[in-house]
Order: C-alpha cells, then structure tokens, then sequence
C-alpha cells in the first residue's frame, strides 16, 4: 500500500509538469497560426482558462447550487421556500451554534490581535525575544486536530478527590481552596476553552503581520517622540498604534473568517456537544447524519451571508489599492 | 532598544538627561514586561512540551499523573507508543496517504495558478479586472458553501474516497490564494524583463518557462510550503471526499478517528499526534523565510 502511494505521488508530479508544459508550449504555437487580432485575445485564455475552469467548477457553481438546494427539500426535489431556514433557525441546535458563532467572531480576533500586537511590540523589548517569537511562531504549522488533542490534554479533568492530570487544573487546584474545573464539559467554560485553543494556534499569524508592520514604521517618527520626552506607553498610543491600525484591520478580517468557518477544533475536541456547536458542525451534521441537503444549504448559505460584508471590504481595499 | 537610545545620544549631546531619565522609567517598569512576555511564551510552549513528554510516557503513568511527574528521577520513558500506533493503527499508512493527497496537490495549485497569474499580470485581456475582482471575493469563500453540490457530483461519478476527487477539491480551494498572491508578486516584476525577449520574437509560453518562472522560484516557494501545511493540516475536505475509508484516510482523519473511539486512551493518541505534526513542522522550520515572506505578501497587501 505505502510503495502503491509513493508511485502513485511520483506519477502524479510526472504527468502534471508534462501535460502543463505540453498544454501551453503546444497551445502557444497553435494559435500562432491564428490571425494576429485572435492570438492576442486568446493567447491570455490559454493561460487562465484552468484556473478559471477550476474555480467556476469547484467555488463558483457549487456556492450557487448550494443557495438553490436551500430552497429546496432534502431530496432537492419539491421547491419550499424558505422553510429550511425557518426549520433550522428555529431550532435550538442552531440557535446555540449562532450564539457561539458570534461568540467565537467577537473574541477570536479581539484576542489574537491582543496578543499578536503585544507580542510583536514587547519581544523587541527583551533579550529573549527570538524564543517568544519562536513560541508563538511553532503552532501555526499545527493541525487544528492536533492542536485539539493538545488542548484536550491540558484541560483534562479528574474528579477533584484525585490526582489531576490535566496542566490547567493541576495548576489551578495549587490555590487552596480550588475545585479542578471539567473545562470542556462545563457549559459556562467550555466555549471560551474551545476559542483559547483556536487562538493558540493562530497568534502567531498575528505577531508576524504586525511584527513586519512594526518595522515598516519609520525609526525617526519613535526617535523624535522619545527626544520629546514622551512615555513608552504615550509613544505606543500616539505613534505606534495610529499606524498599525491598517494591518489591525488586516488581521481582525482575516481572524473573523476563520472564526466563522471555525470546525475541526470543535469536531475533534467536543464534535458540538454540551452546547459547542457552530454553524460548520450543523451543517456537518445535516449534511452526513441527517443528509438533508436543503438544511445543509441553509446553513451553508446563512454562513455565507455572514461573510459578505468582509467580501465587499475585502474588494473595495483591492480596488483602492490598484487606483493608488 | 538600547542601542538605539545610544545611537541618539551621542551627536545629540544636549538630550543625554532626557534620555537616561527615560531609561530609568523603562528599567523601573522591566518587572511587568518581563511578566507578561515570559507569561505568553510559557502559555504557548507548556502545551507542546507536555504533548512530547506524554507520547514518551508508559500507559498507566500517563492515566495516573501529570506528565510533569516523569521528571521525577529516574525518568521513565518508552517509545511504545510510537510503535503502538504505527503498527497496530497503521498510521504509517496515513502518513503517506498525506502525503498522496498534498504533494500532488501542492503541485497542481502552483502549476495552474502561476499561469493564470501570469496572464493577469502581464497581459491586456477583456474581463481582465472582473476575473481579479472574482479571485479577490473567492479569497474568503467558506468552503462550506460548496460541498453539499459538491459531495453529490462526487457519488454519482464515484469519485468519493479517491485520491483525484480531493487533489480536484484541494486545487480548487487553494486557487484564490495562490493566484492572488503570485499575481502580486508578478505585477512587481520589471516589465523590461520580459518586454526584451519579446522582441527577440520569444513567445508568451517561453517567456513564462524561461524568465518568469525562474526569478519567481522565492514566489513560487513560499505558495508551495503554504499550500503544502494547509492541506496537511486539512480536516473538513477530507472527512467529507474521502468518505472515512481507513485505507486512504490522511494523518488528520485517522487522529481525529482516535479521538473519537477514545477507548484507544490517551497515551496512543499523544504519539499520533506527535507523528501528525512532524511532517508540517519539519518543513515549516525549514522554510520559515519564504513561509513569512508569501504571509506577508499574501496577507498584509490587504
């Protein structure tokens, strides 16, 4: 089986770079023989065309098919309106999943711009700032499922009579007095547990777009401000952050699409149990447990919906870039 | 920090007292910075330290005390858990099914991004701006929205649980990205560059092959470690298109498959996980500059 994978990745890469290399050498000098006014609105095509075809087919129709599929049955058979969407919101499943969702926009980039910033800002400050750095840096290449099993694995709890084997609880039961508390079990934590976990892996995208930002500031705007007599802190207020709120905005759009489309942290630490689902785990379920489609695609859609406003931001930003 | 603080003070003699009384505040207020940053780092590294310890523990320490009890001399330590999972729960098998699903993967969305990038950037075409401002909404699409068409076209072709299905998926949803970053890194190339060959009669697929692909190869690099420890990490797609067949499933189901049948307990869930991680981390680490670099130059345009 491991040898029948490793052909098939070789022949996978061979037959890739010959059939690209093929398809645009060959289609070049075929429309060479086109007259020249139809090679040059061609010629662009045959470099576009796959990705484009590739979008439209795997992006572009499913998305619309999945708002049509939302008017629809489970079999996608009998039009009903918008009886999916008044089936789902008003169940308590997908209410709850909304209230975290929101939970999870609101915190999610507050924190990581929180904790991005300061770390960016405070590690030139100390000796040790590579390590720092270094720490927050590490879990970026981690799997939310692995970061899930390690999260699990701190907030482990054993009843309070026993020995705790979980970090956090061990910790936290050193104050005397202290019960370990079930993190991921109890409903007024578990949320917030789940987040934590997510920000975990994604402060250290954060501290690197604004460590990059920070250095973009010129030197001579701190030097003269220092000369002034101004504060670390008054420099950070009137200086630094007046010209960081670009990249703020950068990371807290980028943090809030991935708080909406948040899904493995919760399929592999809770899988929506005691009151952890979000609109992805839903529409998981829909779509395998309760395979209906219609619902599914509500959720989806619904999901969709709540991304528009950054999609807008996003394509005004692109615009006005290309203007200046 | 202090070395800009001398820098200041030696042709501008008449600041020195402002600047030492400066440096006095910032000694005085070190004990909080030092709290906080040392905090943070302890926060981000205990967790991965305790994962490594765990995997390295026997069963029953592991159920019965923290890992940080096998510090405790003489240390008792075992790599049993490693060959636990790689033998009985064939995560071998898994670690090279990932690798079937993300280096083709990987290598499709490069391909076919760079030469639509290269169109976009280079080349004066209709419908030009709307297929950039397409690539741009696309970027942030949840690609929640296309797998209810998507699994179904999949069961009728009976792609579901083959390798091409997901390399398919995979190529798509990393299109937007890859093509929007290469298209920045292209629009910022010297037009002489190519303008040149041009002259000479090179034609467009010759002047990709031959000049831009090569200078791009930091471009094209950071696209690829992208590429490769996004799909690695990927739970969602591969759930859904592989259909939870053992055989073909990649590191991330079969852990999140230990998981769920946690009859397996933990000590044997730490080492998969351990294992999960050492591909992306590897690469990662030693790509660290074009990783940032294609962040920076992906994210930070905005």
């Amino acid at each position: 089986m491991i040898a029948d994978r490793i052909s098939l990745v070789v022949i996978a890469v061979v037959v890739t770079l010959v059939v690209a290399f093929g398809y645009l050498r060959l289609g070049d000098r075929a429309l060479a023989l086109l007259p020249l006014a139809w090679n040059r609105r061609l010629l662009p095509w045959l470099f576009v065309a796959p990705a484009a075809a590739m979008l439209g087919l795997t992006l572009v129709f499913p998305a619309i098919l999945t708002v049509v599929f939302s008017f629809f049955d489970a079999e996608g058979s009998a039009f009903v309106g918008f009886a999916n969407y008044s089936e789902t919101l008003s169940d308590s499943v997908t209410q709850i999943a909304l209230r975290n969702t929101v939970m999870w926009v609101l915190l999610l980039p507050a924190l990581a711009v929180l904790v991005g910033l300061t770390i960016a800002v405070l590690a030139e400050r100390v000796a040790y700032g590579g390590l720092v750095k270094a720490a927050l840096f590490l879990p970026i290449a981690i799997s939310a499922v692995a970061a899930g099993v390690i999260w699990t694995f701190m907030y482990d709890y054993q009843p309070p009579i026993a020995e705790q084997t979980g970090t956090v609880n061990a910790l936290i039961t050193l104050i005397p007095g202290t019960d370990p508390v079930a993190w991921i079990i109890n409903e007024a934590t578990n949320n917030y547990a789940l987040i934590a976990a997510t920000l975990w892996t994604q402060a250290g995208f954060a501290m690197v777009i604004f460590a990059a930002a920070l250095r973009s500031i010129p030197e001579e705007l701190h030097e003269a401000a220092r000369l002034d007599g101004a504060s670390e802190w008054k420099l950070f207020r009137h200086v630094t952050f007046p010209a960081l709120v670009p990249t703020v905005v950068v990371v807290a759009t980028t943090m809030t699409v991935i708080a909406l489309k948040a899904f493995d942290i919760v399929y592999v630490m809770t899988n929506g149990s005691y009151g952890t689902d979000v609109l992805s785990t839903v529409m998981y379920r829909e779509l395998f447990t309760a395979k209906d489609n219609g619902v599914a695609g509500a959720v989806a859609t619904i999901l969709m919906v709540a991304v528009i406003p950054i999609m807008i931001f996003n394509v005004r930003q692109f615009r006005r870039g290309k203007e200046s | 920090m202090a070395a800009q603080v001398e820098d200041v003070s030696a042709p501008v003699v008449h600041h020195e007292t402002a600047v030492r009384a400066g440096q006095l505040r910032l000694r005085l207020g070190h004990l909080p910075l030092h709290l906080v940053v040392v905090g943070i780092t302890a926060v981000w590294l205990i967790p991965l330290l305790g994962l490594l310890v765990s995997s390295f523990r026997p069963t029953p320490a592991v159920l019965s005390t923290g890992w940080w009890h096998s510090f405790a001399l003489p240390g008792d330590y075992t790599i049993d858990n490693y060959r636990e999972v790689l033998d009985r729960n064939s995560m071998l098998l898994s670690l090279f099914n990932s690798l079937a699903i993300v280096v083709p993967a990987t290598l499709l969305t490069v391909v076919l991004s760079s030469a639509a990038a290269y169109a976009l950037a280079c080349m004066q075409f209709k419908f030009r701006s709307g297929v950039l401002l397409l690539i741009v909404t696309l970027l942030i699409v949840p690609v929640q929205i296309t797998l209810v068409p998507l699994l179904r076209v999949f069961n009728s072709l009976d792609l579901t649980g083959s390798f091409l299905g997901l390399w398919l998926v995979h190529l798509g949803y990393g299109l937007p990205f890859a093509v929007y970053l290469l298209h920045n890194f292209f629009a910022a190339l010297p037009r002489e560059l190519f303008e040149a060959a041009e002259m000479d009669g090179a034609s467009r697929s010759q002047v990709f092959f031959a000049i831009v692909l090569p200078i791009s190869r930091p471009a094209l690099a950071s696209l690829a470690i992208f590429e490769f420890v996004w799909t690695w990490n990927d739970l969602l797609t591969a759930l859904i298109f592989l259909g939870g067949f053992r055989e073909v499933a990649p590191m991330t189901v079969a852990v999140s498959q230990l998981v769920a049948s946690r009859g397996n307990g933990w000590e044997v869930l730490t080492s998969a996980a351990m294992l999960s991680m050492v591909v992306p981390m590897a690469v990662f680490l030693a790509m660290q500059k074009q990783f940032v670099r294609g962040m920076l130059a992906g994210f930070a345009k905005g």
